[in-house]
């Protein structure tokens, strides 16, 4: 159940372009474990810039 | 051979539904019928077609790494599971193209719009989709405009680029004339709109300092936030001092919406865009689901005709024949070009393995589709007398309820004066009388559904204020991401000529870039609010030509791909539809160019209008020289938009060949993937 719980949670924040917090800094402890990890606020204010204020603000009619 | 039998049968169940639509004369055709045809016709291409496009003709590979795991970054290139990834590709080409387009294409009958939608989308829709999506997820997750000149060259990439400009400048024109329309002299639904600022600057605000990141707890009270404003919108629109102050004449709220986009555009992300975004998505989905649910348990008959006479041409919702406008009115859920920017833009950087492709690019469009047949139901479950009296445009019908029911009834769709008051009162507004642009319609239609199933006709003022608050949400939010979007593509096209005009950080380019996108889109919006002919007349056929030319285009890359796979005995999967929408397209491109008749060709009106002015004379609806050099003015300069669509269109066509020619000469493949042993290297 809260398995279920958390991927609806996990499509939702995908819906409006916010990944998985988690496998990112999985990413980072197994392949760059030198480099500084963002934390969640860093983090998200890096993906709400990279969702709207890049090239992907483009959606459909 | 067992395991084919229940798909059988389920391609047995959709012939059946398929044919009580088409065939059932006089009685009332229940719209699940409908809903049944389309679902299992969805399943049977869903299970047959896609999965022979997946191993035949892209011959995808699961074993074979995605962007996703090749460049993985945790940002955006990361394996996305593939449920929650359909989620955010549906969220991100689900918007109001179609739902207003099978709202319009209503006026010939249900029934050449239900075939258009499910034939469409399986055999041209949703096969564009998954095409981009797997030509740009084997190369890094490039976008349409980069994949253009890596597989045709750079000139066919600028010129699609420059197309792509431009439609996104109808597009946004089109969306806010829809808003125009729905809130105009409408207090209520003003209030309601002009309250979700205030709540996203808010939201804004809570997500930047308060509790940075939790989207969920914010979007709950913004929702609260949304439904209070329905609710004491109904005293503000009453009250005498409030209720003037949010009622705003159609040329009012267009300057208030071009000064918005233009504001809104340069204010940094986290504060309007990003939590108005949440609002809308989320706000959308919960909408598209609940229509959904209420279209079952309400199991509506359908009361518009299968069929009316406007199939001939000379409907008052849009000018035209069913060949070819029907096949450009509904461009979205049919077929939409726009969808080959999403498709390689950051789904293809999530995808886990080559396996979820089908699913994601071809399913997530057949989901699409069945947003256009239920907005297509509930267009169609109206009493059509409704239908064509907030559809035809005052010129047609008046103004007030006993010319609009006279002039409805001589339709042929009876309706008294009293009903078209009774509807207007029930649902809240001042007027339904030429409520044009499909959003009032099918708010209409949402509350009628709605509130069959949650609080009775007490409620139905309350869902249609709630249905025009949902799509003015997501329009407006599309406005203010795609001037963004604009701004950039814009930036990149002038950069061609200067490119110390790419810099997106620096002030200057910015704001001119901006600017422009503004004006232009601005232009176009300002010339349909003041059309007298209602303006979605005008500016959706132009619209719907644009979207299906992208679809076009995006297609013969896709043709050109396959060949230069050296897999062309299998491009006809792309060919046919190509040649569908090329001969739509060209046919309503030219027909909007050179037909004599002067409702549907911009030439043959403009001359019309230059031949009365030359006597000195103006003609209705003009009411002074000025607004007859006006018409002219406006036919002209849509007459040049449609002839620069064709160029661009006939351009690439020809690029195409060349390329596919070229392919076929070349002994090995030539398509520029990134190849798989350099992949097994990495």
């Amino acid at each position: 159940m809260s398995d279920l719980l958390n991927r609806i949670r996990q499509m939702a924040r995908m819906m409006v372009g916010v990944q998985d917090y988690g496998a990112y800094v999985q990413h980072m402890q197994a392949h760059h474990p030198d480099l500084p990890v963002m934390t969640t606020t860093q983090f998200f204010r890096e993906r709400q810039e990279a969702r709207y204020g890049g090239k992907n603000g483009g959606k459909c009619c | 051979m067992t395991r084919h039998i229940p798909w059988m049968l389920i391609a047995i169940v959709g012939a059946a539904a398929l044919s009580v639509v088409a065939l059932s004369r006089g009685e009332a055709v229940n719209a699940l019928w409908i809903v049944v045809a389309a679902v299992s016709s969805f399943l049977v291409a869903y299970r047959y077609y896609a999965l022979y496009i997946a191993r035949s003709v892209m011959r995808l590979d699961a074993s074979r790494p995605t962007p996703a795991i090749r460049r993985a970054d945790g940002l955006d290139y990361v394996a996305t599971d593939r449920v929650v990834l359909f989620g955010h590709h549906f969220a991100a080409i689900a918007g109001a193209g179609p739902l207003v387009g099978p709202v319009l294409a209503a006026q010939m009958g249900y029934l050449p719009g239900t075939i258009w939608i499910i034939a469409g989308v399986v055999l041209a829709g949703a096969v564009q989709d998954f095409m981009v999506l797997f030509i740009s997820m084997r190369r890094d997750g490039k976008s349409l405009g980069e994949l253009i000149r890596m597989e045709m060259g750079q000139v066919a990439g600028a010129i699609a680029l420059f197309g792509a400009f431009m439609i996104m400048v109808i597009i946004l024109a089109v969306l806010a004339l829809i808003v125009v329309k729905a809130l105009a002299e409408s207090p209520w639904g003003m209030f309601t709109v002009a309250a979700t600022v205030p709540l996203a600057l808010f939201m804004g605000a809570y997500t930047r300092w308060i509790r940075p990141g939790r989207i969920g707890e914010v979007s709950l009270l913004g929702l609260v936030g949304l439904l209070l404003a329905i609710i004491y919108g109904q005293s503000v629109a009453l009250s005498p001092v409030w209720g003037p102050a949010f009622t705003f004449t159609p040329v009012q709220l267009c300057w208030i919406l071009i000064g918005y986009g233009a504001v809104a555009s340069v204010l940094p992300v986290w504060l309007l865009l990003a939590p108005r975004d949440y609002l809308s998505t989320f706000l959308k989905i919960g909408a598209i689901a609940a229509l959904a649910i209420g279209i079952v348990i309400m199991a509506p008959p359908l009361k518009m005709h299968a069929v009316t006479q406007f199939v001939g041409g000379n409907g008052p919702v849009w000018s035209g024949g069913l060949f070819p406008f029907l096949f450009i009115t509904i461009a979205c859920g049919a077929v939409s070009g726009f969808h080959a920017l999403i498709a390689s833009g950051t789904t293809p950087k999530l995808i886990a393995s080559e396996a979820d492709a089908p699913i994601i690019g071809y399913g997530a469009m057949l989901m699409e589709a069945f947003v256009a047949i239920m907005a297509l139901v509930g267009a169609s479950i109206l009493d059509p007398g409704i239908y064509f009296t907030m559809n035809s445009p005052a010129a047609v019908i008046g103004t007030d309820a006993s010319s609009a029911a006279a002039a409805v009834t001589a339709m042929g769709f009876p309706i008294t004066p009293d009903l078209i008051a009774q509807t207007a009162k029930d649902v809240g507004e001042h007027t339904i009388i030429s409520r044009a642009g499909g959003a009032p319609t099918l708010a209409v239609a949402m509350a009628e559904i709605f509130s069959h199933v949650v609080g009775g006709p007490a409620m139905k003022a309350f869902w249609y204020h709630f249905a025009i608050l949902f799509e003015a949400l997501f329009i407006l939010t599309a406005v203010d991401a795609g001037t963004r979007a604009g701004r950039f593509m814009l930036q990149d096209l002038i950069a061609l000529a200067v490119p110390s005009f790419k810099d997106t950080q620096t002030i200057g380019p910015s704001l001119i870039a901006t600017g422009l996108t503004v004006a232009a889109w601005g232009f176009f919006l300002y010339q349909g609010v003041t059309d007298p002919l209602g303006g979605v007349n005008t500016l959706w056929p132009v619209f719907g030509i644009s979207n299906q030319m992208l679809a076009a285009i995006a297609l013969m890359l896709a043709t050109a791909v396959l060949f230069r796979m050296k897999q062309d005995r299998y491009a006809w999967v792309t060919m046919i539809p190509t040649a569908w929408l090329l001969i739509c397209t060209l046919s309503a491109g030219l027909l909007k160019l050179i037909s004599t008749d002067v409702k549907v060709g911009f030439l043959a009106h403009a001359a019309k209008f230059s031949a009365a002015a030359d006597q000195g004379d103006i003609l209705a609806p003009a009411k002074s020289m000025a607004e007859m050099r006006q018409i002219i003015f406006n036919d002209r300069i849509d007459a040049g938009l449609v002839a620069i669509f064709l160029a661009v269109v006939l351009a690439l066509l020809l690029f195409t060949i060349r390329t596919c020619v070229a392919a076929r000469r070349a002994e090995r493949p030539t398509a520029r993937e990134i190849p798989t042993p350099l992949v097994a290297a990495e």
